[in-house]
């Protein structure tokens, strides 16, 4: 069986979605993902969904579970680059895709990760006893 | 009334086909010159209506046909299966009702995205839906 591929940027995770998924193909791209955040150990996962025709119940399931199994893992993911009549269909249709970070595109998602991890790095320092003081 | 322009037949019986019907009732919304917008919703109610076909009916046939009235222009799209059928109907367009493990928004969200839709369920008897979007 063929799968989305998934590249490695830094601490980040990019995954474009460049074909019709057959729900299959999804659930795969699900579970990859899950596994590459633990074994990556990555912050932020982007995925471009820009050349997506559609976005259907199974497929903003997908987008809403990788959202909530990131985030247990540690880690944030921002969907980007969702074409205008996608998003009115997916109102329409009553998806709300709650909990999902999204961005107009690779580059702003990639603002939003770095923010997300930086708030969190700043909140670690804060933490730690700086011995010097 | 409307004349039927051409016709088009699928057999849903496995996860791939929904992938066809998708790319079948694109190709036949962007022949009939429906805007993007509205090509995206009735490809997104026929991804909806044969996913709950393949599921809940055993699988099926899915119908399209390309319409024509007057000078309007529109793509009807049918999913047929011999299935449980649905109980209750109003039940099953709600928001949120699911007997499976989804979100329960397929029939009602596809119901949304269309102008005309009509359905003809009985337990037993299976399940005949049709979804019209016109230009
Ligand atoms: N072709 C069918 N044959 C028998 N029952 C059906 C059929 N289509 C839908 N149903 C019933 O109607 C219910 C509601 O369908 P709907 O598509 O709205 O939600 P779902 O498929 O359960 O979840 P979702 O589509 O959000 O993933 C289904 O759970 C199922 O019980
Ligand atoms: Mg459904």
């Amino acid at each position: 069986m063929d799968r989305i591929p998934i590249l490695t940027m830094g601490q980040f995770l990019l995954v474009t979605i460049q074909v019709d998924m057959h729900d299959r193909l999804a659930m795969a791209l699900q579970d990859d993902l899950t596994t590459r955040i633990t074994t990556s150990r990555a912050k932020g996962v982007l995925i471009d969904i820009s050349s997506l025709e559609i976005v259907d119940s199974f497929i903003g399931r997908m987008l809403g579970n990788i959202s909530s199994m990131a985030r247990v893992l540690g880690a944030e993911a921002v969907v980007v680059g969702m074409q205008p009549a996608v998003a009115i269909t997916l109102v329409e249709l009553g998806l709300s895709l709650d909990g999902v970070h999204t961005a107009l595109d690779v580059e702003k998602g990639m603002q939003l990760l770095r923010r997300y991890i930086g708030a969190e790095f700043e909140e670690s320092l804060s933490d730690v006893d700086d011995p010097e003081n | 009334m409307s004349t039927i322009l051409k016709t088009e037949k699928l057999d849903v019986s496995e996860e791939q086909h929904i992938v066809a019907v998708r790319q079948a009732v694109r190709r036949l919304a962007l022949e009939i010159k429906l805007s993007l917008v509205d090509q995206t919703k009735i490809v997104t109610a026929a991804s909806e209506l044969a996913r709950n076909l393949l599921i809940y009916g055993g699988g099926g046939e899915v119908i399209l046909r390309t319409l024509s009235a007057g000078i309007r222009h529109g793509l009807k799209v049918e999913f047929i299966d011999e299935g449980p059928g649905i109980e209750d109907l109003e039940l099953a367009l709600r928001d949120g009702f699911t007997s499976g493990g989804g979100m329960g928004l397929g029939l009602g969200g596809a119901k949304r995205l269309v102008n005309e839709f009509e359905i003809d369920s009985a337990p037993g008897r299976g399940t005949r839906i049709g979804i019209t979007r016109w230009k």
